[in-house]
């Protein structure tokens, strides 16, 4: 049921509103709104039972296990949510004065610290609103950095055939040319065809390592030698960085420029589709084209960095100053973890990916690589079930949910045939890692059993599987009183 | 170990089940030449109760002075269920809606926040959300050059009287992309954009024309005019709305004879706090045959295997995990949690209770300015009508007079000399419908001693 459908004319829950409608005689009547808007009209009870029944409609990390690969769906501190909704904090205007903000801003000064120290660069810019706008933003540095050079004639970006579809997506907004790149039959880059397409027309290559296919690329020094030889620059996509949080750094590896996603690794909430948070790093000689604004510290006083202090960045990417509220949680995890915290969290869920991929194997099922060991995700192709069972990875996925699991990542990367990539995080225990591969091996058996159980899943939820091209052919896309 | 929940006894077990002695032989395939040495810059870690001592003190250290800024980010009451509900875990660490079947809390949320941002703007479609006003307007930028296919310039008219920030994010967003804007100037007397202005334009190739309203001077243009212009001149119209102001004044949907093809704008006035500038929401809304232009997650409306009714993300074919290189936007992650507190506030205020909060404001803003303006040498500098805020002319210089203010514990506007020198000594103020009488008072009490001094 709509929200509109409890809604009766005249009913009202005002009183979070003013209690008296005020004088509106200076504004003249051609400017007015002559028909008020189609909002519903419910009690303030009826709007909390309401929002309260859908919530309870969703999976999510706090009651399921949500092993969504490539998103790091951990475990949400917390204290970091009441923290960073201190009043003061929530109640700070954009515009208020340094004078007044030294506290927010010393927290956001220590977290482009901290970032700098995990990532190996040399400078951060926490503007970035989520991931996709980090690679937007590392981009644009490329671009800027060759433009300021004179070197305009670099107009393709590179990028893996295994790439989230965001990196293609976003050097094209930087007004590049994009050239895939395949991956070897090992999940490496395959450095043979990259070495065919690398030259003067690249401006830089876009990775995540460890990739998206489950493995840590070995050849990456080699690929960092051969792009900066041809004077391409490396852009590090930060979707992956749980695994590796303390135990190799991007900028160790070569890479001039990267975004962290910290509604990933430093446990953000995902908000159901965000709010995220997508701040970038960079070496030296990317620094001056970092986007505003950004913290600097003098003499113990903090002070904002913005486009007169910076004349060659890229510019501002958001109103103000991104998502503050994210960043400060993420600087409270990063506090309550310290070094040694985050080494583990790249430990534990590299433990935990291990562990699934192993006892998964061993009860039959196959991986994508299985010669390699797995990173904090890995990944399994279900073509031998789909061509012998006729259930496919959706199938599979939609019954986990009967499970109470929520599906790993489904087709995807494209070049896995029926893959499921699944990502556990380090923040599961032992018991539910097993839970989820008893369930697994179980739909199997269903799978050869009974295959239409399978494949009408799910049955435990509150719609059972929905019409996807009804719903693009027959678009609904707002409620109208006439549209009930 | 915080948040990691394996005992010593879980470790041997799974390690001796992966066949490893140890964690470190996990992470054998990375090049030993590249491992990092332990983080030591890192500052150690520290207890939840440590770490809320640092928070506690960083943030009262900031205190919270009497803020009559508005300026794009606005200080509204927001009803304590508001986030009461959208910090329940299952929506706050639920994740885009990919299983639709075990997401339909979330997806029915977003399906009301479109009705509502559509039934708000008078528009046919809206989209899930955005980052911000800013990005949404670049992206709405983006989106009438691709739709607009009558022109082929690429050339977009973009007010001087819009909001710096947006004019500088849209700037960075799209001017790789073969698109020039080109800035319209405002009319100094009035504070709007002069449609007579329009005419150095007139039969020229233009792909889109950007209408604010109210503006940032807090001034009402005349967007009747100004999208029967874009129109004429085969432009699209992209209204940059504020959505409590909508409950006044009348919707882009409506405007001129046609009403706007786009309308955008930043939606932190519905329930987000002002939190130091983010999270914040962006909206778009549009015309229904453009909506296959329109970037961002969308969600529908269908049936299931037995013909109930449930909500599924659809139109994914524009988005960059099936588009790739020839998406509509690179954007993926975007704002959900705040388009669902947005929702519940919108369900909480109703018609009636945002159209209250919109006054309130305008009042109190008329009640501010005709107390400062009292004071000898403090004038309104536009003559036009205003929505919620107002440009006020000092007789010194701005800066200091808001640094005395602040020390006060009270941020008595916007000093606009940064953005617009040709205005001279002005500040931008906004007093919401949290500001009260006495606050007021006391506002007119100190700019008076200090103009005295």
């Amino acid at each position: 049921m709509l929200i509109y459908q409890h809604s009766r004319s005249g009913r009202r829950a005002t009183a979070q509103a003013p209690l008296q409608t005020a004088d509106l005689s200076t504004i003249p009547e051609r400017f007015r709104r002559q028909q008020r808007a189609a909002l519903p009209e419910v009690s303030e009870m009826q709007a909390v039972r309401h929002y309260t029944k859908l919530s309870q409609q969703n999976f999510s990390i706090d009651t399921q296990f949500y092993p969504l690969g490539s998103c790091t769906m951990k475990y949400n501190p917390r204290g970091c949510n009441s923290l960073a909704m201190l009043p003061e904090f929530l109640a700070r205007h954009p515009e208020a004065p340094a004078d007044h903000s030294q506290g927010f801003m010393a927290c956001l000064y220590e977290l482009q610290e901290i970032l700098k120290e995990v990532t190996g660069m040399q400078a951060v810019s926490l503007s970035p609103a989520a991931g996709a706008q980090g690679e937007f933003a590392g981009v644009a540095m490329i671009r800027a950095y060759h433009d300021a050079r004179g070197d305009t004639a670099r107009n393709e970006i590179l990028v893996p055939d295994a790439a989230h579809g965001t990196n293609p997506a976003s050097a094209v907004m930087c007004g590049y040319r994009v050239r895939e790149i395949p991956s070897g039959a090992d999940g490496d880059v395959d450095i043979e065809a990259l070495r065919q397409l690398v030259g003067p027309q690249t401006a830089g290559i876009m990775l995540t390592n460890p990739s998206t296919l489950g493995v840590f690329d070995r050849n990456i020094e080699a690929i960092a030698t051969l792009m900066h030889e041809a004077g391409g620059l490396l852009y590090y996509d930060g979707a992956n960085l749980n695994a590796i949080l303390g135990k190799v750094r991007p900028g160790d590896m070569g890479f001039d420029v990267i975004h962290v996603n910290l509604h990933k690794t430093f446990a953000t909430p995902h908000g159901g589709g965000g709010p995220g948070a997508g701040p970038v790093g960079v070496s030296e000689r990317l620094q001056p084209y970092l986007p505003v604004p950004m913290v600097a510290r003098k003499d113990e006083h903090y002070h904002w960095l913005t486009e007169e202090n910076c004349p060659e960045s890229i510019g501002r990417l958001s109103t103000f100053a991104g998502n503050a509220g994210v960043l400060l949680r993420a600087y409270v995890y990063a506090r309550m973890l310290g070094g040694e915290g985050m080494e583990r969290v790249a430990e534990y869920a590299t433990l935990n990916a291990n562990y699934m991929l192993k006892r998964l194997t061993d009860a039959g099922f196959d991986a994508a690589y299985p010669e390699r060991r797995a990173t904090h995700e890995f990944i399994l192709t279900l073509q031998r079930q789909a061509k012998e069972l006729g259930v496919n990875t959706m199938d599979f996925a939609k019954r986990l949910l009967d499970y109470g699991f929520h599906a790993p990542t489904t087709y995807f990367p494209l070049q896995v045939p029926e893959c499921l990539l699944i990502e556990p995080t380090e923040t599961e225990s032992r018991e539910e890692l097993d839970g989820f591969i008893d369930a697994l091996c179980r739909i199997r058996q269903e799978a050869e059993e009974h295959p239409e159980q399978v494949t009408g899943a799910p049955y435990n939820l509150p719609v059972k599987r929905l019409d996807d091209v009804r719903a693009a052919r027959e678009l609904d896309l707002v409620w109208r009183p006439d549209n009930n | 170990m915080p948040f990691i929940p394996h005992t010593e006894e879980d470790l041997q077990e799974m390690l001796a089940a992966i066949g490893v002695p140890d964690i470190e032989t996990l992470f054998d395939e990375i090049p030993t030449t590249l491992r990092c040495g332990k983080l030591t810059r890192l500052p150690q870690a520290i207890s939840e109760m440590e770490v809320a001592g640092l928070m506690s003190a960083r943030a009262s250290q900031d205190g919270a002075p009497v803020c009559f800024i508005g300026a794009g980010a606005y200080d509204h009451h927001i009803p304590a269920a508001v986030w009461q509900l959208a910090s329940r875990g299952e929506f706050y660490t639920a994740y885009t809606p990919y299983q639709a079947e075990a997401s339909q809390g979330t997806l029915q949320v977003l399906y009301e926040f479109q009705s509502m941002m559509a039934a708000l703007t008078g528009m046919e479609v809206s989209n899930a959300s955005l980052y911000d006003g800013a990005t949404a307007l670049a992206e709405a930028v983006l989106m009438a050059v691709r739709a607009n296919r009558k022109s082929r310039s690429g050339r977009v008219l973009v007010p001087r009287s819009l909001h710096p920030a947006y004019r500088r994010v849209v700037q960075a967003m799209v001017g790789k992309q073969n698109i020039e804007l080109v800035e319209l100037p405002f009319d100094p007397a009035g504070g709007h954009t002069d449609p007579a202005a329009l005419a150095a334009f007139e039969g020229q190739d233009i792909a889109a024309l950007v209408i604010p309203q109210p503006n940032y001077f807090g001034v009402l243009e005349e967007v009747d005019l100004l999208t029967d212009w874009a129109h004429a001149n085969k432009a699209l119209a992209i209204a940059v709305v504020n959505p409590v102001a909508l409950a006044l004044l009348h919707p882009p949907g409506t405007w001129g004879k046609e009403g706007a093809d786009i309308s955008c704008g930043e939606g932190q006035p519905l329930g987000a706090p002002l939190s130091s500038g983010g999270p914040y929401l962006g909206f778009i809304c549009c015309r229904q045959k453009l909506v296959r232009q329109m970037p961002g997650r969308i969600v529908g409306r269908t049936r299931d295997l037995d013909g109930k009714i449930g909500y599924t993300l659809t139109l994914q074919a524009r988005e960059q995990h099936i588009r790739r290189s020839k998406a509509t936007s690179n954007i993926c992650t975007n704002q959900g949690l705040m388009a669902t507190a947005a929702t519940i506030h919108l369900a909480l205020l109703g018609s009636e209770g945002l159209e209250r909060v919109a006054a309130a404001c305008h009042a109190n803003t008329r009640s501010l300015v005709q107390k400062l303006t009292a004071l000898e040498g403090v004038e309104p500098l536009f003559s036009r009508p205003t929505f919620h805020e107002q440009v006020l002319r000092l007789p010194i210089p701005a800066d200091g007079v808001l640094r005395q203010l602040s020390a006060q514990g009270l941020l008595g506007g916007l000093d606009l000399s940064r953005d617009y020198p040709e205005l001279g000594d002005t500040i931008l103020v906004c007093a919401t419908e949290k500001r009260t009488k006495p606050e007021m008072d006391n506002f007119q009490l100190k700019l008076r001693a200090i103009l005295r001094c």
